[in-house]
């Protein structure tokens, strides 16, 4: 048998079910791994030792008939952890120990995971590469000082790393997806409303969605068919008919009619990136579906549109953090000083930014000409997808429009860095559920995604397209255990 | 040219309105802070300029991507007595309260 850790989440199930791991013995070797792979930085707040003695008692009283029996898993720090420091990788919250659980968390647990530890993240889920969290720069497992993405970098490292046999992510503007297509691995975006917000610490909540990140397409749909919820305490969460969408995953596809929006050939994306997504035309095609050309002619005004909204929200959901229910405190000489002083310090140079920009878009005078502005191109961007999928069941597009970059590159031009989530951010905008699922490299053998969207509440086809498509692209990952040497 | 209904030229971001932004967002900025700030703003609001092109006159906006009526609850305590789990991670407390800075000579 291989190794525990490189086991596929379904293959440890099944080898835990059928006795042959106990679940101390997957946390053990997780934790070793984890301990051996400090240099990837994956981990904010490990929470080891109870990890084992959790799944020790999962041993001593095992029930198999829970989706995850005894299964270790470590979850983006941003997800509030009862009792388990949550940082979201800001200084302000270095401190925050929830008293309260995420619903999406509760969840797994509910299912019997063990909580492996808190990972890493870009400050308040504002980044591309894992460079803005306060708790230092992650490694991408694929080579040396190449990021991981963002801002679930943390995340999709320790799944590339093999330091947990699948994760949890966010995806607000492409979260999930990007760091998926940076590491090889796969990342599902869910519909808005699918997963519980509750527990979360809130960046843009009109856009926020949490989702499965896995090594494979089938362990996505075991994850998420116990992540996704109705829940009271989320106002925007949809009480809608959950599919099992393990048992109903199909790589029967065939008829299935899936769009290429001719919007995303963007001006300047390198020729291999147009070359890998005809590839991909042709694993669909090859899978049985049909290709059809489509428009979605306001896709080059997602970007600028997310740019507003985004911030905008991200300004009134921060201003929570002033120095006296919880985290950081600088001392002023009165009150307001205090919170000056408190913000400028507990929050990272993006995190200001964004905040200042969304100050800004909604002060008093440019209300009008901005925020509302860009809900209105937001809406056309919407009725953009609801028109083309009148013609079609699903689109195909790349995830991202490179590979991984080198720690450092990006991170003085925010505009070139916001320009990485050029695909991903459209989906987001219009609430739409994606997918990245590794299909093949670049010229420096690093891994390129592809995305596949879907129909509002229609994760199954995405699900199933991916795993159809999976099948045939074959891919596999090369890592090499470089930190370790 | 294209006829917008909200037509907003780009202003470029000087360092008084960064200074006020600031003031409005709580964060204390010193003055090279804030020079780059304003820097940086001005490059990202040249990128959002963008939507000028576009008229929106009869487009209703999108306030809710989940095209449901809010639900409502019934108006009642739910949780049990919490005081602790709230005070908990407080910076600065006495037993029932936050404490902040004086507020009142």
């Amino acid at each position: 048998m291989s190794e525990i850790t490189s086991l596929t989440l379904y293959e440890l199930i099944k080898n835990i079910k059928e006795k042959k791991i106990s679940s101390n013995e997957a946390a053990k070797s997780f934790v070793d791994r984890a301990e051996k792979s400090k240099k990837i930085n994956a981990y904010v707040t490990e929470n080891f030792e109870n990890c084992l003695k959790l799944s020790k008692e999962f041993d001593d009283k095992p029930n198999f008939d829970l989706k995850l029996p005894g299964i270790p898993i470590a979850v983006k720090d941003l997800f509030c952890t009862n009792e388990v420091r949550t940082t979201a990788g800001s200084n302000i919250l270095n401190n925050f120990v929830p008293t309260y659980e995420s619903t999406v968390t509760q969840n797994i647990w509910n299912e019997g995971g063990i909580l492996l530890g808190k990972l890493n993240c870009d400050e308040f889920a504002m980044g591309s590469s894992n460079e803005t969290s306060f708790f230092g720069n992650v490694q991408n497992p694929i080579a040396e000082d190449l990021v991981p993405g963002g801002s679930s970098g943390g995340s999709s490292a320790a799944l590339a790393a093999n330091l947990t046999p699948v994760t949890i992510g966010t995806d607000t503007g492409g979260s999930i997806r990007q760091p998926a297509s940076f590491t090889g691995t796969v990342g599902l975006k869910p519909t808005y409303g699918s997963c519980s917000r509750y527990g979360i610490v809130a960046f843009a909540s009109s856009l926020d969605q949490a989702g499965p990140m896995s090594k494979d397409v089938k362990d996505s749909s075991i994850l998420l068919e116990v992540i996704s919820s109705f829940d009271k305490k989320d106002s925007t969460s949809i009480d809608f008919k959950r599919n099992n969408y393990s048992s109903e995953l199909t790589r029967n596809i065939k008829g299935l009619k899936i769009g290429i929006p001719k919007e995303y050939r963007v001006d300047g994306m390198p020729d291999e990136i147009e070359k890998f997504w005809k590839k991909g035309i042709e694993y669909a095609k090859d899978c049985g579906a049909e290709i059809i050309d489509i428009s979605l002619p306001h896709t080059s005004y997602a970007l600028p549109t997310y740019y507003i909204v985004a911030p905008a929200e991200a300004s009134s959901n921060l201003a929570r953090y002033d120095g006296v229910k919880y985290g950081l405190r600088s001392s002023g000489k009165n009150l307001i000083d205090m919170y000056e002083k408190t913000r400028s310090e507990g929050f990272g140079e993006e995190v200001k930014r964004r905040v200042m920009i969304g100050t800004y878009v909604l002060s008093s005078g440019y209300y009008d000409a901005y925020y509302l502005k860009a809900q209105k191109v937001r809406q056309l961007i919407k009725q953009d997808f609801d028109q083309a999928y009148n013609k079609v069941d699903a689109i195909l597009t790349p995830s991202t429009p490179s590979s991984a970059f080198k720690i450092g590159e990006k991170s003085n031009d925010p505009v070139s860095m916001y320009l990485n989530d050029i695909f991903t951010v459209p989906v987001n905008l219009a609430g739409l559920p994606g997918i990245s699922i590794p299909a093949g490299v670049d010229k420096n053998n690093y891994p390129l995604g592809l995305q596949i969207i879907g129909k509002p509440f229609d994760e199954q086809t995405v699900l199933n397209i991916a795993y159809s498509m999976e099948e045939k692209i074959n891919y596999k990952n090369n890592i090499t255990d470089w930190w370790m040497k | 040219m294209v006829v917008c209904d909200n037509i907003f030229y780009h202003m470029t971001i000087d360092l008084k309105t960064v200074k006020h932004i600031s003031k409005l967002a709580r964060i204390s900025l010193d003055e090279k802070k804030a020079e780059k700030l304003a820097t940086d703003m001005n490059s990202i609001f040249e990128f959002i300029e963008k939507l000028n092109e576009l008229n929106t006159d009869n487009v209703e906006p999108l306030t809710s991507i989940a095209e449901t009526t809010l639900r409502f609850r019934d108006d009642k305590i739910t949780s049990e007595n919490i005081r602790e789990k709230i005070l908990k991670n407080s910076p600065e407390k006495n037993d029932d309260f936050f404490v902040v800075p004086k507020v009142v000579e």
